[in-house]
């Protein structure tokens, strides 16, 4: 490759990035599994709790069911983003830290 | 109202909902650190992550304590006009990072941004912005636990240091252990956290004033009055709401203190150099401007229903200040259940601000300070035991600050001012840096130096009663104008007397001179049409256009 392509060389920076051939990126999780999983379970307890909401809950949300209407969109939205995670897995990482060289 | 005054009426299912996102946080912290062998997986996981994962890392990071509670009081105070920190305060500027300058940040492979300034002039400015920039990142860390200690004080009804002491083990576990990639997954789920808290009190909110149209009528007959309901139109003079004329809003707000603070704040960058290529990179702060276009929907429309729904809401001390405007619509519409996802949604919020700056913090001087200055040439291993243990320290600094803070909340205040009138004159020297070759190492450093030295004196005079503003935020635009200026003409002046830098030693990091490859590392679905990093900049700025036409 010519040098046109490359920018500025500098020590520290080069250092990191032959150490980065290492890395352990990879096993990173799917952070889509957690907010999926957490949704999930607050869309339960607050639809839960939206069912046995009494008239003066109620009331004081200016009659709105919001417990429920808010744990049902935070059930479907937990379960959409399982969703996405399983139609869409993560890729692969990308092979860049095997070239030859740095 | 009872004599509790803020204190809301938490059941144990509110605070089961509290306690699974402390736990899950944690989880997240803990599952982080197997994916950190290197230094680089820790200060920027590895340079691995999807670009919709760093652009709600980079817009979360910016959720942090002030700007919530901050920005719902000041469309109590300011109305619609509030809505300018977004669309012409933030947008343009996200979107400008993303299309111009991130090519020469991820593409030179720098770690910090300060470390851009070490390459494109000389060590004395990295160093002089290094420094600044890692005692800004504790001392702001530290108003941020403050803030959120002051919040679980008055809602929960815990003691100050048991709300700091919590916070700050919370962020410090999941940092420490789980590195950058801890702190950007956590901002994720904080992100969406944080709107499932604020959406309700909107809705009920907007229900409780008779809708948008209800809203509107009941702000113009509130003391705001109808100059509440508009953006521009008094804007030719300083009548307004804001006191602030166009030509301030747009040069002050939208240019000189919005680019400094979103194109060079490390704290915001550096999530976008832990994506896993340049596209991804690119669209990072450009994915972020989306959620910021609509992000004022949440905290506008809540402190304006706060203002036409709290009876004495506007008082200078006590429970009816504009800072507690959504505290207190929480207090009064949301019942147990909602109640406990928007204080878990508040307290994910100031968490947030923090990691951001923790996170920033370690990394900076790990690599700008200890690396590059005090021991050089160790280990990999070294530098990332360093990095583990400047996240301690920035913690226990940040307790140490908020404590301080707790005595002299003002002048935290006026810290946090300060520092973001010092990105002024940074801006100056890394635009003017990136687009003129010819600009020497010594214009970077004076430059930085004597334009900061002028926005710091200015506040200070006028801090002092010698200069006369209208405004806190009038003097802001002045003096981020002045300290852009200055580093202007000092650079042009300078630069003739001095040598420049060889061309090869600017490859990558100065427009015009090569080395910048936006296509090399692309990945197969990364070139389709709506991934492209200009085209969703530009709808993001058009979008950011339209939305003033209701409100203009």
């Amino acid at each position: 490759m010519s040098n046109d392509g490359q920018p500025a060389q500098d020590p520290l920076i080069d250092e990191t990035q032959v150490e980065q051939r290492r890395s352990a990126a990879a096993r990173l999780f799917d952070i889509r599994r957690v907010i999926g999983g957490l949704f999930v379970a607050y869309g339960i307890i607050v639809t839960l709790i939206g069912i046995f909401d009494s008239r003066a809950e109620i009331d004081k949300a200016e009659g709105v069911r919001i417990n429920l209407w808010a744990g049902l969109t935070m059930l479907v939205f937990g379960l959409l983003m399982l969703l996405w995670q399983w139609l869409r897995p993560a890729e692969p990482p990308a092979p860049n830290e095997h070239q030859p060289g740095a | 109202m009872d004599g509790d005054g803020l204190r809301l009426n938490m059941n144990g299912l509110d605070y089961l909902i509290l306690a699974l996102y402390f736990v899950t946080v944690l989880g997240v912290g803990f599952a982080a650190r197997r994916a950190i062998r290197t230094s680089v997986d820790f200060f920027l996981s590895g340079r691995s992550l999807p670009a919709w994962v760093t652009g709600l890392a980079f817009v979360s990071a910016n959720l942090g304590a002030l700007e919530i509670i901050g920005m719902a009081a000041n469309g109590a105070q300011y109305g619609v006009m509030t809505v300018h920190y977004y669309w012409i305060g933030a947008v343009p500027a996200m979107v400008f990072l993303g299309i111009v300058m991130m090519p020469f940040y991820y593409g030179s492979k720098v770690r910090s941004v300060p470390e851009y300034l070490r390459l494109r002039f000389n060590r004395p400015t990295h160093l002089l912005n290094a420094l600044s920039f890692a005692v800004a990142q504790v001392l702001i860390a530290g108003v941020n636990l403050y803030a959120l200690a002051l919040v679980m004080q008055a809602l929960l009804g815990w003691p100050l240091w048991t709300a700091i002491v919590v916070g700050a083990a919370i962020v410090l576990a999941y940092i420490t252990i789980g590195g950058l990639s801890g702190a950007i997954y956590n901002e994720v789920l904080q992100f969406f956290v944080i709107l499932a808290g604020l959406i309700p009190v909107t809705v009920i909110g907007l229900v409780k004033v008779g809708g948008w149209n209800g809203l509107m009528d009941a702000v113009a007959d509130t003391k705001l009055g109808e100059a509440g309901l508009h953006a521009w139109q008094d804007t030719g003079s300083t009548a307004n709401p804001l006191g602030a004329h166009w030509i301030g809003i747009v040069f002050g707000l939208g240019f000189v203190l919005s680019f400094g603070y979103w194109t060079t704040n490390f704290a915001e960058v550096q999530r976008a150099l832990s994506a896993k290529n340049m596209s991804a990179a690119r669209r990072t702060p450009i994915i972020a401007a989306y959620p910021k276009l609509v992000i004022p929907l949440v905290t506008i429309i809540p402190g304006l229903v706060a203002l036409v729904t709290v009876q004495g809401l506007g008082a200078e001390s006590g429970d009816l200040q504009y800072n507690n405007a959504i505290p207190l619509l929480m207090r009064d519409l949301l019942p147990n259940g909602v109640l406990g996802v928007a204080v878990t949604g508040l307290l994910a919020s100031f968490m947030a601000g923090m990691a951001a700056n923790v996170s920033g913090f370690n990394t900076v001087f790990t690599y700008d300070i200890w690396q590059a200055y005090i021991r050089r040439d160790r280990s990999d291993e070294y530098y990332l035991r360093v990095g583990r243990w400047a996240t301690v320290a920035a913690v226990v600094i940040g307790i140490g600050t908020a404590f301080i803070a707790a005595g002299f909340s003002n002048i935290m205040n006026y810290i946090q001012a300060l520092f973001s009138v010092f990105n002024a004159p940074l801006f100056a020297t890394f635009i003017i840096g990136m687009f003129w070759k010819r600009m020497s190492a010594l214009a970077g450093f004076w430059s930085l130096l004597l334009g900061t030295l002028v926005s710091l004196s200015l506040y200070l005079l006028y801090k002092g009663g010698v200069v006369d503003f209208n405004s806190d935020l009038e003097e802001s635009f002045w003096g981020a104008g002045l300290a852009f200026v200055t580093a202007v003409v000092v650079a042009a002046i300078i630069t003739p007397l001095t040598s420049p830098k060889r061309d090869e030693e600017l490859r990558g990091l100065v427009y015009g001179m090569g080395g910048v490859d936006l296509k090399g590392d692309v990945l197969a679905g990364d070139a389709v049409w709506y991934r492209s990093p200009v085209l969703l900049g530009l709808i993001a700025v058009a979008l950011a256009a339209l939305f003033y036409i209701p409100v203009f």
